[in-house]
């Protein structure tokens, strides 16, 4: 088992960063391109919603990037210090009437694309998403 | 790299060419003026090729259905031509595929506006 950890500013360089990070680890690991795009859209879409919907580009506000590579296995953490978020609040991307919404679908992207995904209240403030995916599942 | 759209016409189609990416910032916001340019100037048929696009996220995403809707409302038509698999896998995801009509030869996407 080993660990990064990075702690990143509120700005979309960031986003890029953590891609960039996140894809050496799941490279090292094994994982292929389907599975390595996938991986990266991920992260991108979770960062998005650190940077932007969490600490709102915020510069005294960071986001704490954590990755734990296993044999079979990468997990990674992306956690802001924003206000949080209920999600079952947020309005179904996939339902009729919001196929048109400009926004809304980062989330559902990050669980398409991912084998485990949970969202939690960071401590002391803000929101945690821990995300998943193995490689034996790799296609 | 961003992405850059290039447009030409093919009879009264504007076809727009996408090379690049789609994501939030400057790839998102320079798809969108580009598709709401063409809609405020009465371009009425727009196909948007995607075949060179290689990632898209879901801000792209989003100003492809902004776009969509900005032509529709200037009482046009934009349909999408040349999916990558996984452009293909993103609308089909986000249930999309039911929204755009999609086309993978240029020729009968062409067509399909007369």
């Amino acid at each position: 088992m080993a660990e990064r950890q990075m702690l990143l500013d509120s700005t979309l360089d960031s986003v890029e960063v953590a891609e960039a990070a996140v894809l050496q680890d799941a490279q090292a690991i094994g994982f292929q391109e389907d599975d390595l795009h996938q991986l990266g859209m991920a992260v991108r879409e979770s960062m998005v919603n650190a940077v932007v919907h969490g600490n709102r580009y915020n510069a005294r506000k960071k986001v704490r990037l954590s990755v734990t590579k296993d044999p079979d296995r990468l997990t990674i953490i992306i956690a802001d210090e924003g206000d949080g978020f209920d999600m079952n609040a947020l309005p179904d991307p996939l339902a009729e009437e919001n196929l048109l919404r400009q926004s809304g679908r980062g989330l559902l992207l990050i669980q398409a694309f991912v084998d485990e995904f949970e969202v939690s209240r960071a401590q002391p403030s803000g929101t945690e998403v821990r995300m998943v995916k193995y490689l034996a599942k790799a296609s | 790299m961003s992405v850059k759209l290039t447009t030409r016409q093919v009879g009264d189609v504007t076809v727009i060419d996408a090379n690049g990416r789609i994501t939030l910032g400057e790839g998102a916001s320079t798809f969108r003026d580009t598709i709401r340019d063409l809609a405020v100037k009465g371009d009425k048929k727009l196909l948007v090729n995607l075949s060179d696009v290689s990632y898209i996220d879901s801000s792209g995403i989003g100003e492809m259905v902004s776009g969509f809707t900005t032509v529709t409302n200037h009482g046009g038509v934009l349909k999408l031509l040349g999916l990558t698999k996984r452009v293909k896998d993103l609308l089909q995801i986000t249930k999309l595929y039911t929204v755009f009509e999609v086309f993978e030869d240029e020729a009968t996407a062409v067509r399909s506006f007369n």
